[in-house]
């Protein structure tokens, strides 16, 4: 088959468990996100548009929405003769079978993928971040470099810092140490977890690591700081932009109200790089008589006739006249009948509210599980 | 029972009073319901029945038909076996029709394996249950199934559109004649037939020889008397975009809940091209009321009664009412437009005014994206 110089492998097994009861039927990675898309198409797109024609996706935890969402990969252009888009569960051999015990041991599963490519370097991704980055510009200073590794970072305040895999860098970018959640961290640069490694070097180092019977099969754990050990040249490459890892219904909430104003910081409307997700036909919106909407996102199938504020309709959704949304989120095809409130809310997909319902106060984030039908007057604590 | 069926398109359409919007594309690529195109309705008709030979037949300006329906995949129509087939020549047109012509197309009605041949225009819009259609015929025993629709306002809609006398009792077709907009009720065929591949290959033939007749419609009512013609009477919600006026009125129409229902949230939906826009954000101040809006817009200003395409901003302090406005327009601020219809890729400087009516509405034309 022919050489790629970059192939893709996108983590996507993470259960997601803090941000229950999302991920209640899906992966965390396949998340409803943004008013259309779902949480991974932002790693996808970025490789669609960085032109990457070969990624892997390696699942693990209930992987059937993901499956379905990304099909044969068509609307990432990754419907290709050669390479395309993967899905890699893990799988039995005749010396049996191992779910994918960690990162590490994930893509060490996968070396036999990786190597009918014969690719130069391995670009790693998380499945659950929201960012736009073209991955071209990191494989130039990995190249330049001659690096072993190239580590995505960014800058984070330093109360956050202990939060983060921090690295520690010298005045050139090489990575001089690296600290997971340090109590005292020396740097701000924190790892986005998007590594690209000289592909014959990682080989080497994960088939040593998969040996060990003490390790966690880590990278952030084992692999980098094994590389550091033995001095290989290991590069900060510092993304300047938005970037989020969505781990909870609160940084979940905080995302996507980030994508509420023109000059969003995720830049949606930046046809140069635009987000494509799998869409289902449906028509224009239909905005009523009696609508009054300011500062959200709405989208396809959607009939509104209610108040929407600085909220987002995901496709199909219908709001009816007197009802009230605000800050929240309403997901595919749920039903707001007239004099509900909606206040700071996550309504998930197929949910029915009948007339005359309050769900949230406005403080803390109510979440709404997904297909719930709620009676009219239910007005019970949500 | 739809292997049996492959469906012919003619697009060549009468575009003599819709000439504004068709400068630079064909009737069947004007964008309308927002985020449609003509023909999408007639051709997702076709595949909700099943039908997955599609062959399109189109003269000239046909850039923005193929860049539209390309391989087919929005309609389910990139197939290994039959598929979508696209011609950037007339078959209909029969006076012109010699030699290789004949022969490529005779080549495709040949080598369909299809028993029967859906014919239809793509400017009706409307939902038709083709499968309907297919089961009325192969109960007929006619040899050709026409569709029609009754209408109390055929002088005003449906002008310039074949009549048809209809024996109501047993739902033959005994006339046809052209609406000109005299008489209110009307009997509208809508361009839509069932006949046999078989019928339809030796009626070309025929007139290959004898050169009668010089397009299709007028070659198959030629023969209203020598055949056998079934009538089919569609009574759902049914326009023609064959001008300037038909299209500003289909387009309000999808502002009523029971058309857009009828039309969109059926059990047979329309497909259309994905063009992967972003979700449309309204902003702080916005004003938006009883109005179609696509996805990809930004809108600032106010939008009444109105139809709005893809990537469309409105800015602060402009007014759009009564409008349609079409993909990659700018409306900028301190604008008002009413009863106008902006063609694709338009900039709409500040403080412009556009006025029509629903008879005549103000079309500013498409823009081509090279100028400056």
């Amino acid at each position: 088959m022919a050489k790629k110089n970059m192939i893709a492998l996108i983590l996507a097994g993470g259960q997601g468990s803090r941000l229950s009861p999302m991920t209640k039927v899906m992966a965390k990675p396949a998340v409803h996100f943004g008013g259309k898309y779902r949480i991974i198409d932002f790693a996808l797109s970025n490789c669609s548009n960085s032109g990457i024609d070969t990624v892997g996706i390696l699942t693990q935890f209930k992987p059937q929405a993901l499956n379905a969402h990304i099909g044969i990969g068509t609307p990432w252009d990754l419907d290709r003769v050669h390479g395309g888009v993967a899905m890699l569960p893990p799988y039995m051999s005749e010396q049996g079978g191992d779910w994918y015990k960690g990162t590490a041991n994930a893509v060490f599963q996968n070396l036999s993928f990786c190597d009918q490519y014969d690719p130069e370097y391995l670009l790693i991704l998380s499945g659950d971040h929201i960012y736009k980055m073209d991955y071209r510009e990191m494989l130039k200073q990995h190249v330049a470099n001659d690096a072993a590794a190239t580590i995505a970072v960014i800058n984070v305040p330093l109360e956050e810092a202990s939060r983060f895999g921090i690295m520690n860098t010298d005045g050139n970018g090489h990575i001089l140490e690296f600290e997971e959640k340090p109590a005292h961290p020396k740097s701000t640069l924190a790892s986005m977890g998007i590594y690209i490694f000289t592909y014959k070097k990682l080989k080497e180092y994960l088939i040593k690591d998969a040996e060990d019977p003490d390790s966690s099969y880590d990278f952030g754990k084992n692999i980098i700081p094994a590389m550091l050990a033995n001095n290989e040249t290991m590069v900060a490459h510092e993304f300047k932009g938005y970037w989020k890892d969505v781990g909870t219904i609160q940084s979940f909430w905080e995302a996507n109200m980030d994508l509420l104003s023109t000059d969003n910081e995720v830049k949606l409307f930046d046809t140069s790089w635009k987000l494509f997700t799998q869409v289902k036909i449906r028509p224009s919106q239909y905005i009523g008589t009696n609508a009054v909407i300011s500062d959200s996102i709405i989208t396809e199938g959607c009939i509104v006739d209610g108040e929407v504020r600085h909220s987002i309709l995901f496709p199909g959704c219908r709001v009816d006249k007197n009802a009230r949304i605000v800050d929240s989120i309403i997901m595919e095809d749920c039903v707001i009948e007239g004099n509900v409130i909606v206040n700071k809310a996550i309504i998930l997909e197929g949910s029915v509210v009948k007339a005359s319902n309050v769900i949230g106060n406005g403080e803390k984030i109510a979440v709404i599980e997904a297909g719930t039908v709620l009676e009219p007057n239910f007005s019970g604590k949500i | 029972m739809s292997k049996e069926y492959m469906a012919i398109f003619n697009l060549d359409e009468d575009e003599s009073d819709i000439k504004a919007l068709t400068a630079k594309r064909t009737i069947a690529s004007i964008p309308i319901g927002s985020r449609f195109r003509v023909i999408d309705f007639m051709l997702s008709n076709v595949v909700n029945a099943g039908v997955t030979n599609v062959g399109i037949f189109t003269e000239t300006n046909s850039r923005s038909l193929v860049d539209h329906v390309g391989d087919g995949k929005a309609w389910d129509l990139n197939r290994k076996n039959d598929g979508l087939f696209l011609f950037t020549h007339r078959l209909l047109d029969i006076a012109n029709f010699e030699s290789k012509m004949l022969q490529n197309n005779m080549e495709y009605l040949f080598r369909s394996r299809s028993e029967f041949v859906i014919l239809t225009s793509s400017y009706f819009v409307c939902n038709l249950d083709v499968r309907e259609v297919m089961k009325s015929h192969e109960a007929s025993g006619a040899d050709v199934t026409v569709v029609y629709t009754h209408t109390d306002r055929a002088d005003r809609d449906f002008i310039n559109c074949f009549t048809l006398e209809v024996d109501t009792e047993h739902m033959n077709v005994t006339g046809v004649g052209k609406n000109i907009g005299f008489i209110p009720k009307a009997d509208i065929c809508m361009e839509f037939f069932i006949l046999k591949k078989s019928l339809l290959i030796s009626l070309i033939q025929e007139n290959a020889r004898n050169r009668r007749y010089n397009d299709f419609y007028e070659l198959v009512f030629g023969k209203l008397n020598a055949l056998n013609f079934n009538a089919f009477k569609f009574d759902g919600y049914v326009a023609c975009i064959n001008s300037k006026s038909s299209y500003f009125k289909a387009n309000m129409d999808m502002l009523s809940m029971d058309v857009s229902n009828e039309l969109f949230r059926s059990q047979r939906p329309v497909y259309t091209k994905i063009k992967d826009e972003p979700p449309t954000i309204y902003v702080d101040g916005c004003e938006v009321s009883n109005s179609l809006v696509a996805d990809g817009n930004i809108i600032r200003g106010k939008v009444k009664n109105s139809i709005i395409g893809r990537f469309v901003v409105v800015e602060e302090g402009a007014v759009v009412e009564n409008s349609i406005i079409l993909q990659n327009v700018r409306i900028s601020a301190g604008a008002h437009l009413y009863g106008a219809i902006i063609d694709k890729n338009v900039v709409i400087s500040e403080n412009a005014e556009y006025k029509g009516d629903e008879y005549f509405p103000t079309v500013v034309e498409k823009r081509n994206m090279y100028l400056p």
